[in-house]
Parts: structure tokens; C-alpha cells; sequence
């Protein structure tokens, strides 16, 4: 199967582990991911903050390019890009003046034919055989499964899971053997955008996350987002110095979750990239023994 | 999505946000569940529900506080208002909205310099390259806020995990880019200087 993928910056840079375990899971599985030709970045926070036609140019300007490219499906493994995209894409296809406005602004007649879907959506598609076969060490470990908001929300335009208990990661981790427990701050925001301009709003707000998910047993944060990975992660001192605590879970992508449970190499997935070692154990298929994934 | 309104006095600025964002200020009837559920209420100078409310009462005195206020650049657009609002209204959008025309108007709260400094490194790197050069993007926001010291010891970490690229990735559409710069950033106050 072939999809459209939209690495965007993060995943070239600082969080380059996410875009290694997504590669290396679509091949595990058989899906052939197209980067969208010559892609720019989609303005982020800072376009829609500053210019609400730069924030919608940038994003029109990829989706035009992924449907120059024939590409009728692109997935997006930030949920950051996703948000942006997707919300683009249905503000223009619902307002013809806007969608000729904004053509006119990147040069190129804007169809919205490109379909965008988030990393989620790529794991769900994975045949059901596929799992059978595929998973060689199980995940079993208690994890929080962490949305973050732009996963689910703004909900009535993404209309992908619930607002409030999403549990389409939850399902995901059930699959691989893991046991996702209940918690309050699955779509809490961890402070996104502020991670440099505001550190402090962001290690109190990330602070409450890795609390809870400890509170409450998790051995492990299972997130799909870039920000949110380097809020939780990379900001971990920032964090421990807010709260004058130490925390030691670790953050892991879904995609090297799972790439783990099919016994993918740790270094394919990146995950000797984190800040916060992954020191839980991993079950090796061949001789049933534990060993520390590092 | 006409423009010609911008700046026009004659108008209220409910008006003007519910013309150019189609979100009526009016529908809300001051529950108070967006205020419960911002994560950022509390540092608020005004809650997103009291903001609502003096849109709604709407004299100049409220609309300049507002506008000057800190709440509208500590939105940060997580969408859990929106979400809970049994409303409905899409307060995101009229914080996106508030947040241009304090830009506009040249009147932003000095205290969120930091905020708006980054937005502007982050909006001058891409124009450039049209990807986020991080390195760019962090020597810049340096530069525009005299935080020298921030993040010193989490530069080389990053390097040394390869998460740092060392020159921008530069993209071939860069005449595309600098169109769409030149295209939506006209007034001399939004851009990213």
C-alpha cells in the first residue's frame, strides 16, 4: 500500500526518532510511504497566531503539492501538522471565495483532492493477519496513553476519536500487549508552542501529566506527537527543577511501541535518541527472557 | 473574508470578530466551562469566559483591555474550550483574531514579548528556507529577547543525539515562499521583524 507521508520539521530535526520508528514500522508492514514533494513547514502555531491567511497558505501550499504528486491519502505523523493540515484542507473545501483566495496566494489552483490522516489512522490500517504474524515480544507493561489536543480536537472538524476519552491509542497498545490505564490527563495540553518562549508554563503543565501517569502506575507515556514527546522528554529537567522532583518514566512514540513489540531494532526505532533512557524490560521472542530496551 | 473592514471605528470590535470569523461573542451565556478547563486560566489576567464578556458588554474601555490583555497570548490553542463549550463558540478563533488586531493596532501586552518574539524567529526562519531551521530559529529568538543563556546545556545534548541540524534544509519552491510571505503579511506592524 502506498500513502503520502508529511514528515514536517520536527520529525528532520528534533524529533528525528519519530520519523525513524514511522519509517521503520510502514516497511515492517508493507506500506510504502511518498514524502510529498519539496514540502514546506505549515506555519505552526506561530502563522495562526501572527496572520490567519499565512496560516492557511502554508498548509495550502502542501496539500496542493501532495495532490500535484497524484497523492489522494497523506499521513502525518505530528499531530501538530495534522491539525493544521486537516483544518486547512476543511476550511477551504467549506468556503469556494476563501479556497480561490488562498490559490491565488500560493500560485496554484488548490483542489482538495489529498486526503490527510494521522499516525493512528496508519497503524489502524495494518491487516489484521499482519498482527498476527508481526508481533514477536508482546508490550506487556502498564502505559498512559497521551493524546495531547490536536490529535482529537478541534473534534467536530477532525471527527477521529472522542474529545475528552479517546481510546483509539488504547486500542492500539491492547493489540501490542499492553495494558493502557485509565488517567485524568489523556487530552490535557502539555504546554505545546510555550516549550521555549515560557518554559515554566510548560513544566508545570507537563509536570501534572507525568504525575498523574506515575500516580496512577504507568511504566511508560505512549505519545503521537512531536511536541508533546519534547515537552515530556526533553524538557524533563526543566520539568523536575518547576516541581523539585524526579521523575524517571519514559516517553515513547506509538510507532516505537509497537515497532518493540514487533521486534524491530531499538536503534531503527531511535530510541537510544531520548533523553529519558527506556529502561523497561522487553521480552525477546526467541528465548522468552527479558532484556532492557536502551 | 473581505478585509475592507479593518480598522473601521464605526464598528464594534464583536462586529468585526464575528464578520471576519463567523463566531458570535453573543451566543455565549457565561457558564463558565471554558474558563474551568483552560489550562492557562490561571495565569490569566482575564479567564477566556470574562474575556467573552467584555466583548460582549463591548464599551471601548473593555474591548482596549482586551486587546492589551495578557489571556490573549496565553491561549495556546488547545482546543479544550471549543470542545466543552455547550455553545459552541469558537473562542480559538476569536483569540487568533484578538491576537492580530493587537498586533495591528500596536498595542500587544509588553509582557508577551517572549511569546511573540519566538512566533516571529519561528515565521523569519521559515520564510527563508520553508522548513524550521531549529538552530536559526533559537539564535534568532535569542537575539530578539537577550536570553543568552536559555537552553545552553540542552543545545549539545541535542547535537549529540542528532537532533540538531547543523545548516538549514533549504526547498526549491522558495519563490512559492517568499509569494506567500509578500501575499499575506502586508501590514508593516505583523511582520516578522
Amino acid at each position: 500500500m502506498k500513502i503520502g507521508f508529511y514528515p514536517g520539521c520536527s520529525l528532520t530535526g528534533s524529533s528525528r526518532e519519530y520519523s525513524e520508528s514511522v519509517k521503520a514500522l510502514a516497511e515492517a508492514v508493507g506500506f510504502e510511504l511518498l514524502e510529498v514533494p519539496d514540502w514546506n513547514c505549515c506555519g505552526a502555531t506561530a502563522a495562526h497566531n501572527l496572520n490567519h491567511e499565512l496560516s492557511l497558505a502554508l498548509p495550502a501550499r502542501i496539500l496542493a503539492a501532495a495532490e500535484a504528486a497524484g497523492m489522494e491519502e497523506v499521513v502525518v505523523p505530528c499531530a501538530a501538522c495534522y491539525s493544521r493540515l486537516f483544518v486547512t484542507r476543511h476550511d477551504l473545501l467549506e468556503n469556494e471565495d476563501l479556497k480561490k483566495k488562498v490559490s491565488e496566494i500560493i500560485g496554484t489552483e488548490y483542489k482538495g483532492t489529498a486526503r490527510i490522516i494521522n499516525i493512528i489512522e496508519m497503524i489502524e490500517r495494518i491487516p489484521e493477519e499482519k498482527w498476527q504474524t508481526a508481533i514477536k515480544a508482546p508490550f506487556a507493561h502498564k502505559v498512559a496513553c497521551y493524546y495531547g489536543c490536536l490529535l482529537v480536537r478541534p473534534h467536530k472538524i477532525l471527527n477521529f476519536d472522542r474529545p475528552e476519552e479517546p481510546q483509539t491509542m488504547d486500542a492500539i497498545m491492547k493489540k501490542i500487549g499492553a495494558n493502557p490505564i485509565d488517567w485524568a490527563f489523556k487530552v490535557e495540553c502539555c504546554g505545546a508552542g510555550f516549550s521555549v518562549s515560557r518554559t515554566p508554563t510548560v513544566a508545570r503543565l507537563s509536570g501534572n501529566i507525568l504525575t498523574d501517569a506515575i500516580e496512577r502506575g504507568a511504566e511508560a507515556i505512549i505519545v503521537a506527537c512531536p511536541m508533546c514527546h519534547s515537552n515530556l522528554d526533553m524538557r524533563r529537567s526543566a520539568i523536575e527543577k518547576f516541581n523539585k522532583k524526579k521523575y524517571n518514566i519514559p516517553v515513547i512514540y506509538i510507532t516505537q511501541a509497537v515497532g518493540l513489540a514487533m521486534g524491530l531494532d531499538r536503534k531503527k526505532l531511535g530510541l537510544q535518541r531520548h533523553k529519558v533512557p527506556v529502561n523497561i524490560p522487553v521480552e525477546t521472542a526467541a528465548s522468552g527472557t527479558q532484556t532492557r530496551a536502551s | 473574508m473581505s478585509s475592507n473592514t479593518h480598522g473601521c471605528e464605526c464598528q464594534t470590535l464583536n462586529h468585526r470578530i464575528e464578520e471576519q470569523t463567523c463566531v458570535s461573542v453573543a451566543e455565549c451565556y457565561q457558564c463558565g466551562k471554558c474558563s474551568a478547563g483552560c489550562p492557562l486560566a490561571e495565569e490569566m489576567d482575564y479567564p477566556p469566559s470574562q474575556v467573552l464578556r467584555m466583548l460582549q458588554i463591548g464599551t471601548p474601555d473593555l474591548e482596549d483591555k482586551v486587546l492589551r490583555s495578557m489571556s490573549i497570548w496565553l491561549c495556546l490553542t488547545c482546543e479544550t474550550c471549543i470542545a466543552r463549550c455547550p455553545q459552541e463558540v469558537d473562542f480559538p478563533k476569536v483569540m487568533d483574531y484578538l491576537r492580530g488586531e493587537a498586533l495591528k493596532r500596536g498595542i500587544a501586552n509588553p509582557k508577551a514579548r517572549d511569546i511573540i518574539a519566538f512566533h516571529r524567529a519561528f515565521l523569519d526562519s521559515i520564510r527563508t528556507t520553508g522548513r524550521l531551521y531549529e538552530v536559526g530559529l533559537i539564535v534568532d529568538y535569542k537575539a530578539r529577547t537577550r536570553h543568552l543563556f536559555q537552553d545552553i546545556l540542552l543545545a549539545p545534548w541535542m547535537f549529540l543525539a542528532g537532533k540538531l541540524h547543523i545548516f538549514p534544509e533549504m526547498i526549491k519552491g522558495k519563490k512559492q515562499m517568499s509569494r506567500i510571505f509578500s501575499g499575506t503579511l502586508k501590514k508593516k506592524k505583523e511582520e516578522p521583524r
